[in-house]
C-alpha cells in the first residue's frame, strides 16, 4: 500500500492498456483482469506508483493489459523480481501475476522463500491445474490420474496443495477465490491488497481448452452449496443449500455435520478465526479431500490465514535507517574507509 | 610499550630492494591472520606490497596433511611489486606437510625457519614421509638456509603463567613466529599488540598471552645466536606520501558499487547468493549501510539476479555478484537483462571450472561464457579487471557504462584478485567519472505518447522509472516492437531489434579510452597482450625482459567487448603477439576472430596465476624465434 493519493477519481478503464487481452475467448483469465482493473480505484494509488510483474504462462501475460509499470520476465522468476523491486522502492503498489506450473513448479523455490520472507506482494495465483501455454501437459497441481499428453495413462505426481505450502511456508495471507464469482474475487483481492506482507490469493480459473471444467464441482450452481464453504471471520463454519450443514473440530479433526439432525446446533460449530494457524493449517487441508468422495470436506473459500508480521522491505529499510541514524556515509569516507593510514 | 626497533642488540642489517615471504602452516595454525597482520605492518610503514592467500576449500582439512595445508604469500619492497613473487625467498613452514607442500617454490638458497614441534613422527607420517625420514635432519635441504625454532616449545614457556589452556596457549605460536619475522624484517610489533587488544578486548588473557607471544618471538631473534650469520633484512619503506589503505579486489569492487551508487545519485541493490571467491563482495556490501547500500541474499542465483533486474527497473544501481557456476545459472536473466535494456552490473569471481571445479583456486576460463553464455543473439559490455586495486576502477567503469548505456554489464575479476591485497592511495570523490543516468522526466499528458525503446545518438533508450507520471509502460522478454516496445513477432522487426541491441554495445566503443601501453616501445617485435590478474605477473616479466634489451611491449585490456578502437593498430605494430591466460586460449580466438591475426597463446590451467619466471622465459623462447 501506497500513501499517494490520486487527484481525480479513477475507474477501472483508466487501468487498461491499450493492448488486446490474446487468452482464448472463455479462458478464466479474462474475468480475473476485470476484477483487478476493477479492484485498484479503490486503493488510491494513482497508476504511476502501481507495478505488475509476472514470468511465463497464459495468466503472466497480464501485465500488458495494464495501464501501469510492469514486467513480463522469465518463467518462474516473477516473485524474485517482484521482491528486488520492492524492496528497492517500497512506495510502490507491486503485484504479481502468476500460474500454477510458473509459481509451484520452475519457480518453487521463489515461491517459498518469498513467503516466508514476507515483502508487502498481492499475489494472484491463477490455478487451473493445467499447463496450457505448452498445450496442455499437467502441472504441479494435476489430480493423479489426470490424463493428459505427458500423462496419457494418468497423472501419478501427487499434487501440491497450495494453501498448505504457502501456510508451511511462513505465508502471512493466504485466500482462495474463483474466477467465475467475480464479486466475492473482487472483495478478495481488495482485502489482499490491504494486507501488509505477501498475500497470496489462489484463484481457481479455469482453462476451457486443456483442463475445462476442472473446477465445476466448486462452480456449478446445482451442486457448489454443497462442495464449499465460504469463510467469515468470527462466523461459524455452515455451507450446504440452506446452510444446514457445518464442521465441528472433534480434536484435530474437522467433522461434517448436520444441523437439522439432533445434537448438534451452530454453537459447537468450529468457528472461523484467520489469525489462528493452526486453523488455517487445518483448513488447508480440506483441499486434500476430492468432493466426490466418502466424507469430503467443503473447499474453503475466503481468507483462510491472516497475519500481521514486518514486511521484508520495512525491515531492510529500518536497518538502513539505523545505520544512517548519525547521517548517511559520505562518498570520501567510504572511499577512505577505516583502516587507511598516512605515510609522512 | 617499548619500541621494538631501539631496544634490539646490534647485529648487522642488510638491505634489500624487496623480498617474498610465504607463511605457511595447518589450516589451523593461523597462518592468514600471520600474514595479514604481517602485511598491515610493512604497508603501514610505507612499504609497497602484494599479498597473496592460499588455501584448501575445506574449512578444516584433515590436520597434518598436504591437503590441509594453508598459505599467505606476500611480497614487499620498496619499489612498486606487482605480484606476489614468483618464488619465496623466506618459508615459514609450521609442519612438515607445509614444507612438502611448498619447497618446490622457494629460492635455490632461500631460508626456511621451520617449526620442529610439527616435525615429530606424527607430522612426518600425516605429510607422507617414509618412516625414519625428517627432511630438517637428512641433509636434503642443504642448498637452503634452514632455521630449526621449535616455536611450540618456546611459546608455550613464554606462557607458562599465563593461565591459560594449553590448547589455547599452543593457538599463540602463531604470534610467536609473527614477533620473530618481525625481528628478522627489522619491523615494530605495536601495531599488532594493538590489533590484539582490539581483537580480543573482551578477553584479556587471551589478549596478553598473544601479545606476550609476538614479542617473545620478537626477543627470541635477538637473544638466539642462530641468525648471527645473516643478521636482520631491512627493505627501506619508500612509499610517496599520502593516505593508503590496503584492499583486496572483493572489498575493491563492494566499495566501488557503494562509489557508482553515491556519484550517480542512485541507491545501490544488491541481490546475491554466497558462492566462493565472490562471497565477500556481498559480505562488504551488507556493512555499507550507512552509504544505503541495500543487499538482499537470495534463495539461489536466479533469484539473486532476478531480484536486481526487479531494482534496476525500479530505478536502482543494481548488481549481482558471482562465480562461474552461478553465471551459468544466471544466464537467463541476463538475456532478460539483454532485451528489457536495463542497466545491471554483473561481478563475476572467475575459480577453477567446469563444475564445482577448483572453487578456492582462479582460472580465467570464464571468458567465453561472459562474452557467449546466453541463448539468442545477447551481446553486453565485458570488462576485466588487472589487480586489486584496479577492481575498484573496473567495477566503477562496469556501473558507469551499465547505466550509461541501459544495458548488463559483465566485470570480470578472479579468485587470486578477489583475495590478494595490495595499498591503494586513498581516491578523492572528485577524481571519480561522471555517471549520469538516462532518466526520462515524467509526461504531461498533452506530449506524445512515451516510446521505451525510443534512442537516442548511442541508440541508448531512456530509463522510465515507476513512480514517474505518463510514463507507465510494461516490458519484458518477448520481442518488442521498435520504439513502442510492445510484444511484436514481425520478422522484420525481430531483425532489426537484434541489429539494434548489438549495434548498441558495439557504439560503445566511441566512449571508451583508446588502448594504451602499459610497457614497451610503440612498435617492436613482440607484444604480450594481456586481461585480467595476469597483469602484474606480465608487467614484471616485460620490465625484465626489456631490461634484458628485448624489443617487447605490454598492452592489458580492461575492454574486452567492445575492443578499444585502436586495438588493431596497436596488434598490427609488433611481429608477434603473445596472450597468456589462465584457460585454454579464450582471448587467443576472439583476437584472431575479430582480427585475422594468428596470436601465439600460453596456456596455464593450473588453479594458479602465472607468475613473471613463466612470462619472461616464454617471451625469451619467442624472441629467440623471430
Amino acid at each position: 500500500m501506497t500513501d499517494i493519493n490520486p487527484t481525480t477519481t479513477l475507474t477501472a478503464k483508466d487501468f487498461a492498456s491499450n493492448q488486446e487481452p490474446k487468452w482464448c475467448p472463455g479462458c478464466g483469465d479474462h474475468a480475473v483482469l476485470q476484477q483487478i482493473k476493477s479492484v485498484l480505484p479503490e486503493l488510491g494509488v494513482s497508476s504511476e506508483n502501481i507495478a505488475f510483474v509476472s514470468g511465463i504462462g497464459c495468466s503472466s501475460r497480464l501485465p500488458y493489459y495494464m495501464a501501469t509499470y510492469g514486467i513480463h520476465g522469465i518463467h518462474g522468476r516473477a516473485l524474485p523480481m517482484a521482491t528486488g523491486l520492492k524492496a528497492a522502492r517500497p512506495d510502490l503498489s507491486v503485484w504479481v501475476a502468476t500460474g500454477d506450473g510458473d509459481a509451484l513448479s520452475i519457480g518453487g523455490n521463489h515461491f517459498i522463500h518469498t513467503l516466508r520472507r514476507n515483502p508487502d506482494l498481492n499475489v494472484i495465483l491463477f490455478n487451473n491445474e493445467i499447463y496450457g501455454l505448452t498445450k496442455g501437459q499437467y502441472s504441479p497441481t494435476s489430480k493423479l490420474g489426470l490424463r493428459t499428453v505427458t500423462s496419457p495413462a494418468g497423472v501419478i505426481d501427487h499434487p501440491f496443495n497450495p494453501a498448505s505450502l504457502a501456510i508451511g511456508s511462513g505465508g502471512t495471507f493466504f485466500a482462495r477465490a474463483f474466477d467465475k464469482d467475480g464479486k466475492f474475487l473482487r472483495s478478495i483481492l481488495l482485502r489482499a491488497a490491504q494486507h501488509r506482507g505477501t498475500s497470496l490469493v489462489e484463484i481457481y480459473q479455469n482453462c476451457p481448452i486443456f483442463n475445462n471444467a476442472a473446477w465445476d464441482a466448486f462452480a456449478n450452481a446445482d451442486i457448489k452449496a454443497e462442495n464449499t464453504i465460504y469463510l467469515e471471520q468470527n462466523k461459524p463454519l455452515l455451507f450446504g443449500k440452506d446452510q444446514k450443514k457445518g464442521i465441528r473440530l472433534d480434536g484435530f479433526k474437522p467433522v461434517v455435520v448436520d444441523l437439522e439432525k439432533g445434537g448438534v446446533s451452530a454453537a459447537d460449530l468450529w468457528i472461523h478465526d484467520e489469525t489462528d494457524i493452526n486453523k488455517a493449517s487445518i483448513l488447508a487441508r480440506f483441499a486434500d479431500t476430492d468432493p466426490d468422495s466418502e466424507g469430503a470436506l467443503p473447499r474453503p473459500i475466503g481468507v483462510l490465514y491472516a497475519e500481521d508480521r514486518v514486511t521484508y522491505e520495512d525491515a531492510l529499510t529500518e536497518q538502513v535507517r539505523d545505520a544512517q541514524k548519525n547521517g548517511a556515509g559520505t562518498l570520501a569516507d567510504l572511499l577512505k574507509g577505516d583502516n587507511s593510514y598516512v605515510i609522512k | 610499550m617499548t619500541d621494538s626497533k631501539t631496544t634490539t642488540k646490534t647485529v648487522n642489517v642488510t638491505s634489500k630492494a624487496s623480498v617474498s615471504v610465504l607463511f605457511a602452516g595447518d589450516s589451523g595454525d593461523g597462518m592468514q591472520l600471520t600474514g595479514t597482520q604481517f602485511a598491515n605492518t610493512v604497508a603501514v610503514r610505507g612499504s609497497e606490497l602484494n599479498t597473496f592467500p592460499n588455501f584448501p576449500s575445506e574449512i578444516r582439512a584433515p590436520a597434518g596433511t598436504i591437503s590441509g595445508v594453508s598459505g599467505f604469500q606476500l611480497q614487499f619492497g620498496s619499489k612498486p611489486v606487482y605480484t606476489p613473487g614468483a618464488l619465496f625467498d623466506v618459508m615459514i613452514a609450521m609442519n612438515s606437510a607445509a614444507l612438502k607442500a611448498n619447497l618446490q617454490n622457494l629460492h635455490q638458497g632461500g631460508i626456511i625457519i621451520a617449526g620442529t614441534d610439527g616435525f615429530d613422527e606424527k607430522n612426518l607420517k600425516l605429510a607422507g614421509y617414509p618412516a625414519g625420514v625428517n627432511p630438517l635432519e637428512d641433509g636434503s635441504l642443504s642448498n637452503y638456509t634452514v632455521f630449526p625454532v621449535p616455536v611450540q616449545q618456546l611459546t608455550r614457556e613464554a606462557l607458562k603463567d599465563s593461565g591459560l589452556s594449553s590448547r589455547e596457549v599452543d593457538r599463540c605460536k602463531n604470534m610467536f613466529i609473527l614477533g620473530l619475522l618481525y625481528w628478522l624484517y627489522n619491523l615494530p610489533y605495536e601495531g599488532t599488540v594493538e590489533m590484539l587488544k582490539s581483537k580480543f578486548s573482551k578477553k584479556p588473557l587471551i589478549a596478553d598471552a598473544n601479545i606476550k607471544a609476538v614479542t617473545a618471538g620478537y626477543y627470541f631473534g635477538d637473544e638466539t645466536e642462530i641468525f648471527a650469520n645473516i643478521g636482520r633484512f631491512d627493505i627501506p619503506p619508500e612509499k610517496e606520501h599520502g593516505t593508503y589503505r590496503r584492499v583486496t579486489g572483493n572489498e575493491a569492487a563492494a566499495i566501488a558499487l557503494a562509489a557508482a551508487a553515491k556519484k550517480s545519485g542512485l541507491e545501490l541493490f544488491l541481490g546475491s547468493y554466497p558462492i566462493t571467491p565472490a562471497t565477500e563482495i556481498l559480505q562488504n556490501l551488507a556493512k555499507m549501510k550507512k552509504w544505503g547500500a541495500k543487499t538482499f541474499q537470495a534463495e539461489d542465483e536466479i533469484a539473486g539476479i532476478c531480484s536486481s533486474i526487479g531494482a534496476a527497473f525500479g530505478g536502482a544501481l543494481a548488481a549481482t555478484n558471482t562465480s562461474g557456476p552461478g553465471l551459468a545459472l544466471k544466464t537467463e536473466a541476463l538475456g532478460l537483462a539483454v532485451i528489457m535494456e536495463i542497466p545491471l552490473v554483473v561481478i563475476n569471481v572467475q575459480r577453477g571450472g567446469p563444475s564445482t571445479g577448483l572453487p578456492t583456486k582462479p582460472e580465467q576460463s570464464d571468458l567465453f561464457m561472459a562474452m557467449y553464455g546466453r541463448h539468442g543473439e545477447a551481446p553486453l559490455p565485458v570488462v576485466a579487471a588487472s589487480s586489486p586495486v584496479d577492481c575498484f576502477y573496473t567495477t566503477y567503469e562496469a556501473a558507469r557504462l551499465a547505466v550509461e548505456h541501459m544495458t548488463p554489464v559483465i566485470c570480470l575479476t578472479d579468485g587470486y584478485l578477489a583475495l590478494s591485497s595490495e595499498p591503494w592511495a586513498v581516491e578523492s570523490p572528485d577524481n571519480l567519472a561522471e555517471i549520469k543516468p538516462r532518466i526520462h522526466a515524467p509526461r504531461k499528458p498533452e506530449d506524445p505518447p512515451y516510446l521505451p525503446y525510443k534512442r537516442d545518438e548511442n541508440l541508448v533508450r531512456s530509463w522510465a522509472i515507476p513512480g514517474t507520471k505518463g510514463l507507465e509502460h510494461r516490458i519484458g522478454g518477448l520481442e518488442k516492437q521498435n520504439e513502442t516496445g510492445n510484444v511484436s513477432h514481425d520478422p522484420d522487426n525481430h531483425e532489426l531489434m537484434t541489429k539494434l541491441r548489438a549495434e548498441k554495445i558495439a557504439r560503445i566503443a566511441d566512449t571508451i579510452p583508446l588502448q594504451t601501453l602499459d610497457n614497451g616501445a610503440e612498435k617492436g617485435d613482440l607484444l604480450v597482450l594481456g586481461w585480467g590478474s595476469s597483469y602484474g605477473a606480465i608487467k614484471t616479466a616485460v620490465d625484465q625482459a626489456i631490461e634484458k634489451g628485448y624489443s617487447v611491449a605490454h598492452a592489458h585490456l580492461r575492454y574486452i567487448n567492445p575492443f578499444p578502437k585502436n586495438l588493431k593498430e596497436i596488434l598490427g605494430n609488433y611481429k608477434q603477439v603473445l596472450i597468456p591466460e589462465n584457460n585454454n586460449g579464450q582471448l587467443v580466438h576472439i583476437i584472431r576472430d575479430t582480427f585475422l591475426i594468428e596470436p601465439v597463446g600460453f596456456s596455464k590451467v593450473k588453479g594458479l596465476p602465472f607468475n613473471e619466471m613463466e612470462i619472461l622465459a616464454k617471451i625469451t623462447d619467442l624472441i629467440k624465434e623471430l
